[in-house]
């Protein structure tokens, strides 16, 4: 029997301890916020918080998380409102929308570390997490200004 | 595009294959009864189209049907089907184009409340489901979506608004024409009476659609053309509450995978699967049938396997012993393939186009230029993979499914299932990208025989990216070889281009062995230059693998060699690029599509959708202007440019690369500018520029199939490499050409930026280094020798 906490709730889980935390969080949790891209780290799309670190929970298995906490693109914000969040938002950065909640946990996550990072920091953290919409340029505005670094764009925004 | 593809296909294999053509599958079968339930008015709405009844168009004209009118099902001309107003005033907007990121339910819905008068935060979208009797054409694809029903949106709100007018007319006893209907408001200005949307909404509901609509002047939209509106999915999308192909979740529901032939065309010889079944959560394991060559849209087959989670579905699929017959296609290998198109490029093959004498001037031109052109296969690969949900039971189908084209779905599980239309339905869900992969619903139906096979459990059936990479519908493999006679100044007198690529055709028909007139005029045939003697040929090319769509489609290998070639003719006459480029267009002027060969001309009117060369040069001098052109670049650093017609939009691309001492070439800035026409909703075609940039520089750059045995070579995204975050430009600068008028010719958006990306970064590596690449991905050949 695994324990492990998700999104601020304690759960157990009794099946195959080897299940990556995707399938157990998509299947087993019904929580389908983090995707599935590639199955073997190599987009980010299933990117989690894991015991606070940004993880690829296509290829972590269920039992690494014992005794963690869990943190999904649906628990990121009691309302939805993360600055990363927002400044998605803010830019709309999303085309399909697919990647983006892989893409906003991992920059939660670098903001967590690196509160003003620079383009070169973004790409460094970034560089995991594939979109193939093609919206980098407006990842890196909306984490430069979830940072702080520059204002939401102006103008009204309905 | 499905449809016209489908009869080319046939026709083209019914002129050249010994075999008979099989019968068309098409879309127009037997439908179900519409606008059926209690108080449904049968309302006859008849809206001018824009794009018809021009007193000029000759008889033919008139008979040929030209964009939303000329799909299956066109237009369904009725606002009600599409607008709903609730007595609390929230407006509800059935969009039916699937959205795949190019934020078409968003847009949808900016243009119906902007000529409803609509409050925007009070107007929702909701999904219309697989009903083209109903809704009208849905196949999203082709850049089509805002092309083909921005005008009538806009009819149907405005109508809806001349509704909601009447009806407060009538309650107050004053005339209409008194009535003004602003921002969800209903004013009578004498009286100061008002009355909200949803306070007549009933009442309007009942009064007859108006014969004739009176649009708002564009000068007054709220919405459309400004760009203020933010993507109508943004919460949901940033909070992870969007809903996917996959996202379903169903009561009882299975998981399933399939392990599908490696092979086109191959079969299941045998298979063992007792280690398989040991895995725990396993429910049923199984054979499925696939269609043999050419398979449509119809599943490959192989072996499947159901299972309670989707963990235990991949174990057990790895656990299968799957002993295959390879079939026709075993022998499939790039390398040698490649080696064959070249060959039959180099000799003379179908002529698509002709004008002039191509061999007595080739014969008396001072210089002769040549040069050979090749583009890989290469697959969606959209981030979410194919994905759909489906339950059958009691002689009933329901599915959800992250598809393009859910009619397509709908018809293909009516033949898989035995199932006549009333008892299958196609939910469709956001899709997580689609990139032409998702017109196809090959996944939906196996999904559907999943749950058929287990006794009607809901069944989710998911591709992995393997999966993706190794059973898709790949982007065409492509040979060019253009050749170009030139006078004293260096300028083409002669020009012969032979493009040879497997056709899309191949998965409908008898493999045609041409590309077909829809794949012609992506960018060959209509090469808009002016040149006074110019021929195009097609040599035979034979299919190997399903060949399908990828954004933008065969303007990709045409652009890519047709805009290459202009900058080595330029290098060649001593000119800059740029100059000789717009020269090599000509002065502005429009070109009749048919009468340079293109009879297809993306499925519009020729006389309302020209080929505008004034439009082609606007687009390459505002890229120019907008990357500095002609500036003098440090050494390593070049500009390259390309421009290019395709979706009836007009886009060009100026790319700036810095290529190091070892050859690796950096993209740093691209200016791409694009004129499509009207611009309904310009920060979603700016979001698209950018997306073809980055899509653009990865086949430019990186991604590629390749095929050894029949297999494809690459299993996930180590091998086949789309550009992350790192590579992507840090300046990417989007110039939209503007326009006045709302009732122009709107072209494509989000396709046309894909096919300029690649020449120009070719482009510009010539320029920084002198080494000219010829073949795609450009990977580490600027290092030279």
């Amino acid at each position: 029997m695994i324990k492990l906490t998700v999104n601020g709730a304690a759960r157990s889980f009794d099946g195959d301890p080897d299940m990556p935390l995707l399938w157990y969080l998509r299947d087993e949790v019904g929580l389908t916020g983090s995707k599935f891209g590639c199955g073997a780290a190599l987009c980010g799309a299933c990117t989690i918080h894991l015991g606070g670190t940004a993880v690829r929970s296509c290829v972590t298995p269920v039992s690494e998380a014992e005794g963690k906490e869990v943190v999904t693109i649906e628990g990121l914000s009691p309302d939805g409102n993360h600055s990363v969040q927002v400044a998605w938002r803010d830019q709309n950065v999303a085309q399909c929308g697919y990647c983006q909640g892989g893409q906003i946990m991992q920059a939660a996550s670098l903001l967590k570390d690196t509160p003003k990072p620079t383009d070169a920091q973004i790409d460094d953290a970034m560089s995991g997490n594939l979109c193939r919409c093609g919206t980098y340029p407006r990842i890196r505005a909306a984490i430069h200004q979830a940072a702080g670094q520059t204002a939401a764009p102006k103008g009204e925004r309905l | 595009m499905i449809h016209e593809l489908k009869l080319m296909a046939e026709q083209a294999s019914q002129e050249s294959a010994t075999q008979p053509a099989t019968r068309p599958v098409l879309a127009n079968v037997s439908r179900r009864g519409i606008l059926g339930g209690a108080g449904a008015l049968v309302l006859a709405l008849s809206l001018r189209s824009p794009a018809q009844a021009d007193e000029t168009q000759t008889k033919e004209q008139k008979e040929h049907k030209y964009g939303a009118d000329g799909m299956p099902h066109g237009w369904r001309d009725d606002p009600k089907v599409f607008i709903a107003i609730a007595p609390d005033g929230t407006v509800t907007v059935t969009n039916h184009r699937s959205e795949m990121g190019q934020g078409v339910r968003t847009s949808v819905a900016l243009t119906v409340a902007d000529e409803l008068e609509a409050d925007w935060p009070k107007v929702k979208v909701v999904q219309a489901w697989g009903d083209e009797q109903r809704f009208g054409n849905q196949d999203t694809d082709g850049s089509r979506s805002l092309r083909h029903f921005f005008q009538h949106f806009r009819h149907a709100g405005a109508a809806m608004r001349a509704m909601l007018v009447e009806a407060a007319a009538k309650q107050w006893g004053v005339p209409a024409s008194e009535v003004t209907a602003k921002n969800h408001t209903l004013t009578h200005a004498k009286s100061g009476k008002t009355l909200g949307y949803g306070d007549v909404a009933e009442a309007a509901g009942k009064l007859p659609v108006p014969a004739t609509v009176t649009l708002k002047d564009p000068k007054d939209f709220r919405y459309i053309g400004t760009g203020k509106i933010g993507l109508i999915d943004n919460f949901d999308i940033t909070t992870g509450k969007a809903v996917y192909g996959a996202d379903t979740k169903l009561d009882g529901m299975l998981y399933a995978t399939i392990a599908r032939p490696p092979v086109y065309g191959g079969t299941v010889k045998s298979f063992d699967d007792s280690d398989a079944k040991k895995v725990a959560g396993v429910v049923k394991i199984f054979k499925i049938d696939g269609a043999p060559i050419p398979s449509e849209f119809m599943p490959l087959g192989g072996v499947a396997v159901v299972a309670k989670n989707t963990w235990a579905a991949l174990k057990a699929r790895e656990a299968l012993k799957i002993t295959w017959d390879d079939g026709p296609n075993a022998t499939y290998d790039t390398d040698v393939f490649r080696k064959e198109l070249e060959e039959a490029a180099r000799k003379p093959g179908k002529v698509v186009r002709t004008q002039g004498d191509v061999d007595a001037a080739m014969a008396k031109a001072k210089t002769k230029v040549v040069a050979e052109y090749f583009v890989p296969h290469l697959v969606q690969a959209p981030m979410e993979p194919p994905a759909a949900i489906a339950r059958v039971k009691d002689g009933v189908c329901e599915a959800w499914a992250s598809t393009q084209g859910p009619q397509a779905a709908n018809d293909r599980l009516m033949k898989a299932l035995n199932l006549p239309d009333d008892k299958v339905t196609v939910n469709v869900t956001l899709l997580g990208g689609g990139f032409g992969r998702k017109s196809k619903p090959d996944y939906v139906v196996e999904a559907a025989l999943c749950s058929r096979e287990v006794g009607g459990a809901p069944v989710k059936l998911a591709w992995t990216r393997d999966d993706d990479i190794h059973h898709g519908f790949y982007h065409t493999i492509s040979a060019e070889r253009i050749e170009a006679g030139l006078d004293e100044k260096g300028m083409p007198v002669a020009w012969l281009h032979r493009s040879c690529a497997p056709t899309i055709g191949s998965i409908f028909a008898p493999d045609p062995k041409h590309e077909l007139p829809f794949e012609l005029g992506m960018g060959l045939v209509n090469t808009p230059f002016s040149i006074p003697n110019m021929r195009m040929e097609n040599p035979e090319a034979a299919a190997h693998v399903r060949i399908g769509w990828f954004r933008s489609v065969s303007n990709i290998p045409h652009a890519f060699a047709i805009q290459s070639f202009v900058s080595e003719l330029a290098h060649a006459a001593g000119r800059d690029p740029k100059d000789y480029l717009l020269d090599l267009i000509g002065p502005p002027k429009t070109i009749d599509p048919t009468a340079i060969g293109d009879v297809w001309n993306y499925g519009e009117d020729p006389s309302r959708y020209p080929i505008d060369t004034g439009r082609l040069r606007g687009v390459i001098e505002a890229a120019a202007k907008g990357a500095g052109w002609g500036r003098q670049m440090p050494k390593g650093r070049g500009l390259g440019i390309a421009g290019h017609y395709s979706f009836v939009t007009y886009t060009a691309v100026a790319a700036e690369v810095e290529v190091d001492e070892k050859g690796q070439v950096k993209v740093q800035a691209i200016d791409i500018a694009v004129d499509c026409g009207p611009q309904v909703n310009p920060e979603r075609i700016r979001s698209q520029m950018e997306g073809a940039v980055v899509m653009g520089m990865g086949l430019a750059l990186t991604s590629e199939i390749t095929f050894k045995q029949g297999r494809a070579q690459q299993n996930n995204f180590d091998g086949y490499e789309i550009i992350r975050i790192d590579a992507a430009p840090k300046v990417v600068r989007v110039h939209l050409v503007p326009t006045g008028k709302y009732d122009g010719p709107l072209g494509g958006v989000g396709e046309p930026g894909v096919p300029p990306v690649a020449p120009a970064i070719a482009n510009a590596v010539f320029a920084a280094t002198g080494r000219r690449v010829r073949q795609l991905p450009i990977r580490d050949q600027a290092a030279g020798a």
